[in-house]
Parts: C-alpha cells; sequence; structure tokens
C-alpha cells in the first residue's frame, strides 16, 4: 500500500454508519434470495412474453398499454425522491437533507433501470430497440422520454458517484477487515481520493452545478413522461396539466418513498442517533404539502373535465368516477389523500411509524393514480367500436414484482457495500491522517460550507 | 401525381361485411381464432361498425364501414418515434413492419382506432394456405408490430405494371378489394385531386363528411350521408 496523504471527515457518528458494511447478515442472505427468486419469476414471464409475443398479458384492443407503462411512469416518478432532496433541496440550502441525500439519491439510481426496464418490456420488438438512435425521429414524444430518461439516468449516476466519492475513500482507508474483493472494489471507485481541501471545495462546486441541472432535468424527465399521454388526442389525457400533475405525483411518491427507505435504515442497522427524528419531520411537512398539492390539481383537472362536459371527456369522467374504475378510483383518493393527510397532520409528528404508514398507502395510492390516468381513457376511445375491457395477468403480474424485488435488491446490496448516510456531508470537520506529517487540519467547516450548514 | 381517397355511400352499404372479408382475404390479416377474438385481439384492417340512434321505437340503426382513414395531416405518423409509419407521395399511409418497435404509441394517437397489433404469432388455418396472397406487400406480419389497412398498394402496383387504369372511373379501373366487392357498389375509389373523378366530385358533394372533421387530421376517407327516405318514395 502506498502511503497517500488522506484527509478523512471527523464524525462521531462514523463506526454506527459503517457498522453495516462490516458484515452480511443470515438475514441479509435469505431476503436477497427471496428477492432473486421473485426477480426469477419475473424472467420466467418475460421468456413467456418474448416466445408467445404481448399476448400473454391482458391487453388488448383498445387497451394497448396497461401495467407495463403504468410501471415505468411509476419507477421514474420514484426516482425523483433523490434528486429532489439533494438538487433541490440542495439549492434551496435545507440543511436537513444531508443525512438523508445518500439514501433518497439510491432511490433514484436504483429505481430508474427498472423504469427504463418497464418501457423495455412494453415494447412489442425488443429486438429493434436500435432503431430509435438508428431512426429516431424527434418529432415523436417517445422519442423525448427516451431521450430524457437516458440522460437522467445518466446524470443521476455520476451526481450520486460524486458525492458518494469522500466516503468511497473512507471505506477503503478504514474497512481493512473486508474481504479481499471489497477493498480492492473501494481502491478502484476512491479514484485515489485524497480528500484534500481543495478536493472537497471543487467536489462542492460541481455539486451545486449539477444540483442545478438536476432540478431542470428532474421537472423535463417527468412531464415529458406525462407528454406521451398528452400529446395524443385522447380524451382524459389531452390536457396540458397531465405535466405538472405527473410531476407532483412523482415528487410526491419519491418523497413518500425516502420516508419508507430511512424508517427501515434506522430501525435495521440502528441508526436512531444519526438519523434524527426531526428530519423525518421536515419530510412530514412536505408531505402535506403535497397532498393538499395533489388535490389542487385533481380538482383542477377534474372540474375542468366536467364543467366543459364535452362527450367524449365526460365518457372517460365517469368511467372513473361511477364507472368499472370507481373502485380503484375511490381507493386511491382514499389512500393518497384523505388517510395521509389525517395521519400525517394528527398522528405523525415525532411518530415516524404513523409516516412510515402514510408513505406507504401514499405510494399504493400514486401507482394506482397512474393506472386510473391510463387505462380508463383507453378503455372509451373516440368513434366507439366497443367498449375496452383489461384484465391484467400473472404475467405482468410476476414482471411487475420482479422490478419491485429488483429495485429492493440493488438497495438492500448496496447498504451492506456502501455508507447509506453521507459521512462527509454530516462530519464536523477534516482533518488529515496517516502519515502523521504535519496534522494540516483543513477545516471545512470554515469556507463556504459553513454557510450552508444549517442543521 | 394523384392523391388516392375512397369516398363511402352510407345510403348503398348493406352492411353485409363484403368488404371486410374481401379486406382479410387480399391482405393475408391473419386469424385470431375465438379466444383471441373474446379477448378483443382480432384484426380487421376494414370493420363495419354499427351505431344505434335513438330508443326503441324511434329507433334507427346507422352502419359505419371503416378502413384507414389515410389522413392527410395523419397524428399517427406525427408520434412514430422510429419513422415505422409514413406517407407516401400518393398519401397513403403505410405501415414498415420491418422497422416498427412495437411500442403502439400510433394506436394511441390515431383518434379513429384504425390500427392494429399483432399481440402473436399470425396464424392461419391449414386450408388458408394455398389462398394465400402471394404479394409482396400483403406478406404475414411478424409478431409484435403494427399494422394498418394500405388501399390495397399491391394492386395500385400491379395495376400500373399491367398498364390497367385504377379508380372507380374506369370499366375496368382497378380498386382495392373492399370496393371491388361491395355488394351494393357503395364505394368508390380513385384520384381525389383528379377534379373530373367520381370521388372528387362526390366528395364535394353536401352530403359529404368525413369522421372527426374537427380533429384537423384531413381523412381521405369521405362518407356519404344517408339521405331522407319517406313512405311515398
Amino acid at each position: 500500500m502506498r502511503p497517500v496523504t488522506s484527509y478523512h471527515p471527523q464524525n462521531k457518528h462514523e463506526d454506527t454508519i459503517l457498522s453495516p458494511l462490516r458484515r452480511v447478515t443470515r438475514v441479509d442472505r435469505w431476503l436477497w434470495a427471496v428477492l432473486l427468486s421473485v426477480m426469477g419469476l419475473g424472467a420466467y414471464a418475460y421468456s413467456r412474453q418474448w416466445v408467445f409475443g404481448l399476448g400473454v398479458t391482458g391487453l388488448n384492443r383498445p387497451v394497448y398499454w396497461g401495467v407495463y407503462i403504468t410501471n415505468f411512469v411509476y419507477f421514474i416518478g420514484l426516482a425523483h425522491s433523490g434528486t429532489f432532496i439533494s438538487a433541490i433541496l440542495r439549492l434551496a440550502g435545507a440543511g436537513w437533507r444531508k443525512p438523508l441525500t445518500r439514501a433518497a439519491e439510491a432511490i433514484t439510481v436504483f429505481s430508474l433501470p427498472f423504469g427504463v426496464a418497464s418501457i423495455l418490456i412494453d415494447m412489442g420488438r425488443l429486438d429493434r430497440v436500435l432503431n430509435l438512435i438508428f431512426y429516431g425521429r424527434f418529432q415523436s414524444p417517445l422519442l423525448w422520454d427516451v431521450t430524457a430518461v437516458s440522460l437522467y439516468l445518466f446524470s443521476s449516476v455520476v451526481f450520486f458517484y460524486l458525492s458518494l466519492l469522500p466516503d468511497i475513500a473512507l471505506c477503503r482507508d478504514r474497512l481493512t477487515a473486508v474481504p479481499l474483493w471489497q477493498r480492492r472494489v473501494y481502491g478502484f471507485l476512491a479514484l485515489g481520493w485524497q480528500g484534500r481541501p481543495e478536493q472537497f471545495h471543487r467536489l462542492e462546486r460541481v455539486l451545486d452545478g449539477m444540483a442545478i441541472f438536476m432540478t431542470m432535468l428532474v421537472v423535463t424527465v417527468h412531464t415529458v413522461v406525462a407528454w406521451i399521454f398528452g400529446m395524443t388526442l385522447q380524451p382524459g389525457w389531452h390536457t396540458a396539466l397531465i405535466g405538472p400533475f405527473f410531476l407532483l405525483g412523482a415528487i410526491f411518491s419519491g418523497t413518500a418513498a425516502v420516508v419508507i427507505a430511512l424508517a427501515i435504515l434506522r430501525r435495521v442497522y440502528h441508526m436512531q442517533e444519526v438519523l434524527t427524528v426531526s428530519p423525518f419531520n421536515s419530510l412530514r411537512k412536505l408531505l402535506i404539502v403535497f397532498t393538499l398539492g395533489w388535490l389542487y390539481m385533481m380538482v383542477a383537472e377534474h372540474l375542468t373535465q366536467f364543467y366543459g362536459s364535452l362527450p367524449d371527456e365526460m365518457e372517460v369522467f365517469w368511467q372513473k368516477f361511477t364507472g368499472t374504475f370507481a373502485p380503484l378510483f375511490w381507493l386511491m383518493f382514499l389512500t393518497v389523500f384523505v388517510l395521509p393527510l389525517i395521519i400525517l397532520v394528527f398522528l405523525g409528528k415525532n411518530r415516524i411509524g404513523w409516516m412510515v404508514v402514510a408513505s406507504v398507502l401514499i405510494n399504493l395510492g400514486m401507482w394506482i393514480e397512474r393506472f386510473v390516468v391510463i387505462v380508463p381513457t383507453e378503455t372509451r376511445p373516440t368513434l366507439t367500436t366497443g367498449l375496452g375491457h383489461y384484465q391484467p395477468t400473472w404475467v405482468e403480474g410476476a414482471i411487475t414484482a420482479s422490478l419491485f424485488a429488483g429495485m429492493v435488491l440493488l438497495y438492500a446490496v448496496f447498504t451492506r457495500l456502501f455508507p447509506v448516510v453521507p459521512i462527509w456531508e454530516t462530519a464536523e470537520a477534516v482533518e488529515a491522517e496517516t502519515p502523521p506529517a504535519g496534522r494540516a487540519a483543513a477545516c471545512l467547516a470554515c469556507g463556504d460550507r459553513a454557510n450552508q450548514e444549517n442543521p | 401525381m394523384p392523391r388516392w381517397g375512397m369516398v363511402i355511400d352510407l345510403d348503398k352499404c348493406t352492411a353485409c361485411q363484403a368488404c371486410t372479408v374481401a379486406c382479410r382475404v387480399e391482405n393475408n390479416v391473419s386469424f385470431a381464432g375465438p379466444d383471441e377474438y373474446r379477448r378483443s385481439r382480432a384484426i380487421f384492417w376494414n370493420v363495419v361498425v354499427g351505431v344505434i340512434h335513438g330508443e326503441f321505437p324511434e329507433v334507427r340503426a346507422e352502419y359505419i364501414p371503416m378502413p384507414c382513414m389515410h389522413c392527410d395531416n395523419p397524428p399517427c405518423v406525427k408520434v412514430c418515434p422510429v419513422g415505422a409509419t409514413y406517407k407516401n407521395q400518393e398519401g397513403i399511409v403505410f405501415q414498415d413492419y420491418d422497422r416498427c418497435i412495437g411500442c403502439r404509441m400510433c394506436m394511441q394517437g390515431c383518434p379513429y382506432n384504425r390500427r392494429y397489433f399483432n399481440w402473436r404469432v399470425p396464424e392461419w388455418p391449414e386450408t388458408f394456405s394455398e389462398y394465400r396472397n402471394p404479394d409482396f406487400e400483403a406478406r404475414p406480419r411478424p409478431k409484435g408490430v403494427v399494422e394498418k389497412c394500405t388501399f390495397c398498394v399491391q394492386r395500385l402496383r400491379w395495376a400500373r405494371e399491367e398498364g390497367r387504369p385504377i379508380g372507380s372511373d374506369y370499366p375496368d379501373g382497378v380498386v382495392p378489394a373492399c370496393v371491388e366487392t361491395c355488394t351494393g357498389g357503395a364505394r368508390y375509389f380513385g384520384d381525389l385531386d383528379d377534379p373530373d373523378s367520381i370521388v372528387s366530385r362526390l366528395s364535394r358533394s353536401p352530403r359529404a363528411f368525413r369522421l372527426q372533421e374537427e380533429l384537423g387530421t384531413e381523412p381521405k376517407v369521405y362518407y356519404l350521408r344517408p339521405g331522407q327516405w319517406t313512405a311515398e318514395r
């Protein structure tokens, strides 16, 4: 090992944060095995679809898009968690976000691939996916999606990796007892990071710059996702509100997902002191705002539709309010708005368990919301040539389950390999170590970081 | 350069469905079978849609045969991400089965629901094999792609190869299968840009209308409204 001068953040919780990385328990292995077998089931289901075509799903005419596209919108929405917490709140200078950033960004990075996978699974001819590059037409909203989502995936991975860098270096130097391959991974991924003050300074500048870019991207991406519906002339889809509504829903479900992930990590990895109740309370306030914002969008959209009363629009409207999709619609209303609002306002304060209940309801409801936006419109096409029905099959169920399993698996493995709370961002100071030559304490707390600190 | 269009006289249509059958045979449209039909997966490049107006006893049934509208301003072409659907110079909207990625965006875009997806590998009964149309344009489609009416483009091609006229204006004119077979003689095919052609003249008739004209898609399939029938006649 070459002697390198490393400056490491001084964080009193370092041991707590690093402790999950030091071992893999039997529970972990069981969890991973279960998740892998669910993914295996999904792979089997997809192999059936590959051989026999999309006929193995419940899709038909005129319900051309169903559960897969719902998953696509949902996963891309979930991915807005990390960008919201780390980029938007970074720009807003909200200091309480710091312990949460890593866990939130990990949701982004691990849900995006499954959003991409959802749309690939939905394609009739996956073997021709490269046609999108060879013959791509930018006049098509679908290509906007391809562009925006791939750019988003790429930049969020870079953003995630950059903010992980100082902590990987810390793992490289601290975790000497872990298996050799793991040490090699840290050594390789740390890119020779030494943590000199100017490196930290540069890192902060890059992250600030990227935060601006990511914020713009987050708005663009989910609006564009909504536009594959909004740009068609279909009743119920063709509204200018669909973009902002999808965006709000995305950040809403993403933030709720952060609450769930953090609560689990806090409990399982005994991080009660690192992840205090205070940031949860901040998230709770945000969730209350989003819940109300969701109602606002909901009323704005449906009142416009109802008051205008165009016959084609009303067909879809009544499908949701009293027709085939009424049970789902009202379940959504209950789980996205009524119950979470009651729980968050009256029960949630300082009680993480209740917040998790609300967050689970919100995420369930947001998945249903996507479904209820997409499918009822399709069952009531203009120039009715027979009304549409849609009954998803086990193939769609298995593939959906495997996508969720895949996301949880990546997340779970990640938490055993990398610190889930950013050690450097929550550190008090950064000091030089090994060799002890001139303990040139490079206090990062002085400098521009101090201005952002607002614990 | 002609601009092909069709006129369908709803007064002459008897809803016999001969057009639907002729279209299927001419274009090698696959057989869905009873199960897939029940799942609403059957493919019909041409359908005859029945619309019931009013309630008993004041009830009136209307039948609207619908091929692809071959819009001059086609929303399906606009949204295709790979250019697999396109309008040729003669105004016919085609689907490139070899380029289509099966995303079904065009099907969402089409306000007339005139596009069909191959949910499974297309199948034909054994007995049908010797009746298959060998024309390249009507070749069997693979699974996972979208297909649609082409105004029987293979007929237009061989008409030109054999030097025969195209359109309902000529007694021996070549026309799409649905037009040729129409038992009531309700369908006309020809060049909309030729002011003297039958379709052009009928498209200017006061009875003429197009489906969802308000969308600005400029369909090239015109309909002639059914007239008022009275007892004295």
